[in-house]
């Protein structure tokens, strides 16, 4: 038995430092822009930079708007097929996993061929189509954690009670789901939340390839022609993506007690 | 489409459900116009040639030694990362929940591993080169500190095993995230059960342990190879257009027609949706057989 505790330290050991090691060395490369001794300049530099801003105040507002459209969708979808239409449930589980089984590229190329500016709905004609097609695009890439997410919220309430007491209360439906259901299921959407803007706002393959002033694009260009500002940025992104993560197991913690928020991890990358 | 669905359904109770419909409707139209008809569309293009007739020389032309090069090349670093990334996931699983570590570090790793998973792209390749670029710290260090030139030694961070090793940074995570549930569904009274019964740990792990754990890993060992697929941003960030992989080589032809033949670029695409549909459709398959040993 102490073997077996050994070499599950041996194994946790090697493992940590796989995974430490780059995050060490990106945080030091980021300290020596100024020559001789460490210092914050890259970080300064980085924040300084109009461009910087500018991306990423576009993608932060993007990353809303799909976060909005999702919950939009989302949600009405998963409480009718809960309340009344659980024949449909396969299908709308199916749908949600295209995502994770069509690579992003694929799905953006498909928009660009599809949605051209001589097509029947030309959003990439404008650049306002082009935004509006982006965050569409967006909440595609974020469907299987917002509807997983959602789907496991409503697990845990009574969907059937608490619309027939809103009923007999007098409430029409949009005020039930507005005003009973979204109050209820609000932990697990947030989670949904945050992980749809931890996906989307370093997001490069569908930004890039729509030519949209992007967060994701401006990193892959800063990349491509400074030495120092891209370690900045990967430890700057790093804990954007822990700060939305740890928002995540925060609000599992007033979640009820079957809500499982590990589900929400789970699944492939943009 | 859909309302017409409805009313041939149960045409009685058309009004109480069009309400229904109405809340679905958001959803469904949103899928058809997001997934579905793009999706249609590029397997539509990829059968039409330059003069808009039908043709199937699109696929022919995925036959070229660049194009075949290139699958080949996207499939080995796929198998490679998903490989790797699966049995390397699987130990540190194992030595989490089995090892008896303390458990707070099995809430630490979790956490850690949803960042991880989701800590691609972009920033990703960003981190790799500040540790094994030809300036990396870890580079330096081994050079200077232990006399280990890596990249005399024939290492190269954008090459094969360069970019393996740093798509490794978010499959590993994604393993254990996915393996964990499985991991924990290994009842205690079983190797209880085994051990009373006289077998050692090693039998008990040959004969019930992992031929249990084997669905769950040979499925996410499917995602994986998906994941690792369709992805681009990390590689693109990482090695410009100089390794010619799968989606490296559709956003050059997205960008700028590089193939010089838009149907080709359709049958391009298509090649790929078959491959990581396959692998999902088997992580799905397997996955939906593993669970009944996790009630």
């Amino acid at each position: 038995m102490k073997q077996s505790r050994f070499w599950a330290w041996v194994v946790f050991g090697v493992g940590a430092a796989y995974f430490l090691v780059p995050l060490i060395a990106t945080f030091e490369f980021s300290l020596r822009m100024r020559r001789g001794y460490y210092s914050f300049d890259s970080y300064a530099s980085v924040f300084a930079d109009p461009k910087f801003q500018a991306t990423f105040t576009y993608s932060a507002v993007i990353g809303l708007l799909s976060i909005i459209v999702g919950i939009l969708i989302v949600v009405p979808a998963v409480y009718f097929v809960r309340l009344r239409m659980a024949w449909l449930r396969p299908y709308v589980e199916f749908l949600t996993l295209l995502p994770l089984i069509i690579p992003a590229i694929i799905l953006v190329y498909g928009y660009i061929r599809l949605y051209n500016s001589s097509s029947i709905i030309p959003f990439t004609g404008s650049a306002t189509g082009t935004d509006i097609l982006l965050t569409f695009a967006y909440v595609t890439l974020a469907l299987p954690y917002m509807y997983r997410a959602v789907d496991t919220g409503m697990r845990t309430i009574d969907v059937q009670t608490l619309t027939e007491a809103a009923q007999i209360a007098g409430a029409n439906t949009p005020q039930i789901i507005a005003r009973i259901i979204l109050p209820n299921i609000l932990v697990a959407v947030l989670s949904g939340a945050f992980l749809t803007f931890a996906i989307v706002i370093g997001e490069f393959t569908i930004a890039s390839l729509l030519n949209r002033p992007a967060f994701g694009p401006y990193l892959q260009n800063i990349g491509a022609n400074r030495a120092y500002e891209p370690a900045a940025l990967a430890i700057i992104s790093f804990i954007i993506t822990w700060g939305a993560m740890s928002m995540i197991n925060l609000l599992s913690r007033f979640a009820p007690p079957h809500f499982c928020p590990d589900g929400l991890t789970h699944g492939p990358l943009p | 489409m859909t309302t017409l669905d409805t009313g041939t359904t149960a045409p009685a109770k058309k009004r109480a459900l069009s309400f229904e419909w109405l809340g679905v409707a958001p959803f469904i139209v949103f899928a058809i116009m997001f997934l579905i008809l793009p999706t249609l569309y590029l397997v539509g293009a990829a059968f039409v040639d330059e003069k808009g007739g039908l043709t199937l020389a699109n696929f022919a032309g995925l036959g070229t030694p660049q194009i075949v090069a290139a699958y080949w090349i996207s499939i080995r670093i796929s198998g490679a990362s998903a490989i790797l990334g699966a049995l390397i996931g699987l130990a540190i699983a194992l030595a989490l929940i089995r090892g008896k570590l303390p458990p707070g570090l099995r809430a630490a790793v979790m956490t850690f591993s949803g960042v991880a998973s989701n800590f691609a792209g972009v920033p990703l390749a960003f981190a790799f080169i500040s540790t094994l670029g030809r300036l990396g710290l870890a580079t330096v260090i081994l050079k200077f500190v232990f006399g280990i030139d890596i990249y005399k030694a024939g290492f190269n961070l954008l090459s094969f095993w360069g970019l393996t090793l740093t798509y490794l940074y978010f499959q590993i995570p994604l393993m254990i995230l996915i393996i964990a549930p499985a991991i924990d569904g290994l009842k205690k009274e079983w190797s209880e059960a085994a051990s009373t019964l006289g077998a050692t740990p090693w039998q008990f792990w040959r004969y019930v342990g992992l031929p249990i754990l084997w669905p769950s890993f040979l499925g996410t060992l499917s995602l994986l190879f998906a994941n690792a697929f369709g992805a681009i941003a990390t590689a693109y960030a990482l090695t410009g257009s100089s390794l010619n992989i799968v989606p490296i080589l559709l956003y050059a032809q997205i960008r700028g027609d590089a193939l010089q033949n838009p149907g080709l670029g359709a049958a391009l695409a298509v090649g790929m949706i078959l491959i990581t549909g396959f692998a999902n459709v088997v992580y799905l398959v397997i996955s939906a057989r593993a669970e009944r040993w996790l009630k």
